[in-house]
């Protein structure tokens, strides 16, 4: 993703620190897919985006994610993240609302 | 880990019911003098409520991998011959067993220690959720286990960190507005090492 920095502007892209992008893959899981009637979708951030970002992002596109909020915690790549975490390109960041297993 | 050491982990999909049998034979070694085994299975009532059956999802890779540290976890602190753990996916109904859990040891406190951590640690931390079905209704349910360790799980050592593990003194209710909490679990617990030892209240 490092090269050229297009001048094209990015479709609903706040200005990126370096004005590239990374698109990664969120995935939702039980509540959080009730919530917004999906498991998964793309989604493009800027470059240096944390998962926090991405998490505020999400719930500008899905209001009623707020209502998990403060219970849910974020996985990138299959292990569990701090929100502080940097995503990269092709990232899998999965929105895990509380577990229920056993 | 010796080469006749194994760790079998297992999410199954949905209508393929638990072979016990099957895990035990699993875990069993002439070197092992003892096998513990924990069943958790679907209960009929929630709060007065009847339920009619519990329906599981997962995040499979991850839980998969989740569950693995578990058990490496677990061999870091106890003396273990083989684990194997099990659990189902989509409608469970009563009285069916959704996670299954089997450890050999050649001795019978590391077996038992260890099948009590596996189950405490796989409802704290693996990404695996169930929805409990009424005649009239469905609420997703909340492990306790997980809500007293949801800030600790980003972090490092935040998943099977060990049995000296400590939970910080988080004592939430539950945070999702009105949904039930449960506490230890929405199933039954039969096992053959101790009872349920987790609840908050």
């Amino acid at each position: 993703m490092e090269g050229k920095i297009e001048t094209q502007t990015m479709d609903a892209m706040p200005e990126g620190k370096e004005g590239s992008s990374v698109k990664i893959k969120v995935l939702f899981f039980a509540r959080a897919r009730d919530l917004t009637g999906l498991s998964e979708m793309p989604m493009e951030v800027s470059s240096g985006s944390s998962a926090h970002d991405c998490l505020n992002d999400l719930v500008a596109k899905f209001p009623s994610l707020e209502e998990i909020r403060g219970c849910l915690v974020l996985a990138l790549n299959e292990e569990y993240t701090t929100e502080s975490a940097i995503v990269g390109d092709k990232d899998e960041l999965a929105i895990i609302p509380p577990i229920s297993g056993g | 880990m010796t080469p006749e050491e194994k760790t079998l982990v297992e999410i199954l999909d949905e209508h393929n019911p638990i072979d016990l049998a099957r895990y035990i034979n699993y875990v069993t070694a002439p070197q092992a003098g003892a096998i513990s085994t924990f069943s958790g299975t679907t209960r009929d009532s929630f709060e007065g409520k009847t339920v009619l059956e519990l329906r599981y999802e997962a995040y499979k890779p991850m839980a998969i991998r989740c569950i693995k540290s578990i058990c490496s976890s677990a061999r870091s602190s106890w003396n273990l011959h083989s684990i194997a753990v099990a659990h189902r996916l989509g409608p469970v109904p009563v009285g069916i067993t959704s996670v299954f859990i089997a450890i050999s040891a050649v001795h019978r406190v590391d077996a038992l220690d260890a099948c009590k951590f596996v189950i405490d640690e796989l409802k704290a931390s693996v990404p695996i959720w169930k929805k409990e079905v009424y005649a009239n209704g469905e609420v997703w349910k909340e492990n306790s286990e997980f809500l007293e360790r949801r800030l600790e799980l980003g972090k490092k050592d935040g998943v099977g960190g060990g049995k000296d593990v400590e939970f910080e003194g988080h004592h939430r209710k539950g945070c999702c507005g009105a949904k039930v909490k449960v506490n230890g679990g929405g199933v039954a617990n039969i096992s053959t090492s101790h009872g349920w030892s987790s609840e908050l209240e």
